[in-house]
């Protein structure tokens, strides 16, 4: 297979810059820290809803308020009429979650516990092993965050790719409207969603994380007291915590949505190779996607 | 250059196929190699040496915890772990009121010493509204006052190859088929001379009550709670904790917790 392969030379390397439609999309650094941050992430977000399940109660303030009532999320279980309810209760307002969140397991074998086994790392209850994942993934995170950002200065993604220009407002009601029929454009460029969505988990979302998640910590409070106070006490803290892990959680699904239906073999392939597939040029009766 | 179309009902089906097979393999894959003392699990407990010189780096040895006012005081510091202790050595001190408790300094001192509830009470004290962070997640404020470590330290005179500060407790946490295991912890002697460190006797203005350690417990304010053992008889100073317990250092970190507790 090998001396057929070298016979024929034409049918590799050598067609790919013929192929105008196919480009070299994303640098080895994005690449590389897509990946990391994925699986950062992933084993972040398992520990993370172990560590929680140790106190599953979300407070605002400085502290946790046993005589006085400052939560704002709890999940728990009860006894009832009809056996043990799992609930989760949401600034006061309670929802029967039995099943998920609360009281979960095999039929018959349910545990009072705050996110199911599947959702956790350990699937057991072990804080801290949670605690060793979570800190050493946490050190990836933002190493890998940092390189990113430095290795996006300089190859210009960021200026190139992500920087908001005039023109992304001025294309973002037909990128809704595109997105909303699930219609679209293959480009070097990212659309105006797009970049909203990158640039908030870069610059908003993950920062925010790893500020809260260095909130909490008593040492670093040592060393940045305002940081809480800022944030409005460590709880708080805790709480900004745990919402932003919702909304990347929110962030992920959409983008797993968005891939499977953008093409998940082009877009897959972009971000392992960086090689994309662009839409053919626009005929005339096509608004061209992009005048830049 | 056939384009990747795809329709809404295929999108969907694909898609929550995903989301479940994502969630079926969350269960318990990533369950093995994580107990103590495997490979595995070792390698990533390297992250909290690092975190531990990071956050040394930072805070140097005086970076003061916070601080707060009787106006932040609003509610009882919240007790946790044994509250009672069953033991018969506890409970005989305890109908005493403590009259015949004591604190000893060994190990690696040149003045081993035995101190009273007084003597204890007579030298310099410290009062600090600080917050009590769990490593459950939950905080709770109140004020604690005590003796510096330090300057108990000080009197016993610590001889150079002391590098741990081991805590000796009266109450028992846990049976193994060895006996009985009373609460133990080590911190450094960074921490030790921390000046916010106290051997703590009075908690929010009155003497510390039973279940919150009495009649002495420590205050470890840049770490979590775990690290700030209660119902204190020893403290030892030694040069190493290999050969205590599990080896890790405390009853927790035998049990899987990280030995560093300031994050």
């Amino acid at each position: 297979m090998e001396t057929v392969a070298r016979s024929q030379p034409t049918a590799g390397a050598d067609a790919a810059p013929k192929d105008a439609t196919l480009i070299y999309r994303q640098s080895r650094w994005t690449r590389l820290t897509h990946w990391l941050w994925a699986i950062s992430l992933f084993f972040m977000l398992l520990s993370g809803l172990q560590i929680f399940n140790a106190r599953p109660q979300l407070y605002i303030g400085k502290e946790s308020g046993f005589d006085y009532n400052n939560t704002v999320f709890a999940i728990g279980a009860e006894n009832t009429a009809t056996g043990t309810r799992g609930y989760t209760e949401i600034f006061g307002k309670r929802f029967d979650t039995t099943g998920v969140l609360g009281w979960s397991g095999p039929a018959g074998q349910e545990t009072a516990r705050g996110f199911p086994s599947w959702a956790t790392i350990p699937s057991y209850y072990d804080l801290g092993t949670a605690r060793v994942v979570h800190f050493f993934f946490a050190w990836i995170l933002s190493t890998t965050l940092v390189v990113w950002l430095v290795a996006s200065v300089i190859n210009g993604h960021l200026r190139r790719d992500l920087a908001p220009r005039i023109d992304d407002l001025k294309r973002l009601p037909r990128d809704i409207v595109n997105h909303a029929k699930l219609k679209f454009h293959h480009t070097r460029e990212y659309n105006t969603l797009q970049k909203t969505a990158y640039g908030g988990v870069l610059f908003v979302l993950l920062p925010l994380m790893i500020i809260t998640g260095l909130a909490m910590s008593p040492s670093m409070n040592s060393v940045l007291p305002f940081l809480n106070d800022l944030l409005g006490g460590r709880q708080t803290a805790r709480t900004i915590h745990f919402v932003v892990m919702v909304l990347l959680v929110g962030f992920f699904i959409i983008h797993m949505l968005m891939i499977l239906a953008a093409g998940p073999i082009n877009e897959l392939r972009s971000i392992i190779t960086g090689w994309y597939r662009t839409d053919p040029p626009a005929h005339s009766d096509n608004t061209p996607e992009r005048s830049a | 250059m056939a384009k990747f179309e795809i329709s809404r009902r295929k999108f969907l089906t694909s898609a929550s196929l995903g989301v479940s097979g994502i969630m079926l393999s969350g269960c318990d894959a990533f369950d093995s190699g994580l107990g103590v003392g495997d490979g595995l699990r070792s390698f990533l407990e390297g992250a909290n040496g690092l975190t531990y010189r990071a956050q040394r780096w930072l805070a140097g040895r005086d970076a003061l915890a916070q601080e707060f006012t009787e106006a932040d005081i609003r509610q009882p510091q919240r007790p946790n772990g044994v509250t009672a202790p069953d033991d018969d050595t506890y409970k005989g001190l305890l109908a005493n009121n403590f009259a015949d408790w004591r604190l000893e300094v060994s190990g690696l001192v040149e003045k081993p010493l035995s101190l009273t509830r007084e003597q204890l009470q007579n030298m310099p004290s410290r009062t600090q509204i600080t917050r009590h962070d769990c490593v459950e997640g939950w905080s709770c404020i109140a004020k604690w006052t005590g003796t510096p470590l330090s300057l108990v330290l000080d009197q016993a005179v610590v001889k150079p190859q002391a590098r741990y500060v081991m805590f000796h407790c009266l109450d028992t946490i846990d049976r193994s088929l060895a006996g009985d295991i009373k609460y133990y912890g080590t911190i450094d002697l960074i921490d030790a001379r921390h000046p916010q460190t106290i051997l703590a006797y009075g908690l929010n203005g009155k003497p510390l009550p039973v279940e919150n350690g009495a009649p002495l417990r420590v205050r470890v304010e840049r770490q979590l709670g775990y690290k700030m053992p209660k119902y204190l008889y020893r403290i030892e100073l030694v040069d190493s904790f290999a050969a205590i317990g599990g080896g890790r250092g405390g009853y927790w970190e035998d049990n899987g917790y990280d030995w560093y507790a300031g994050i």
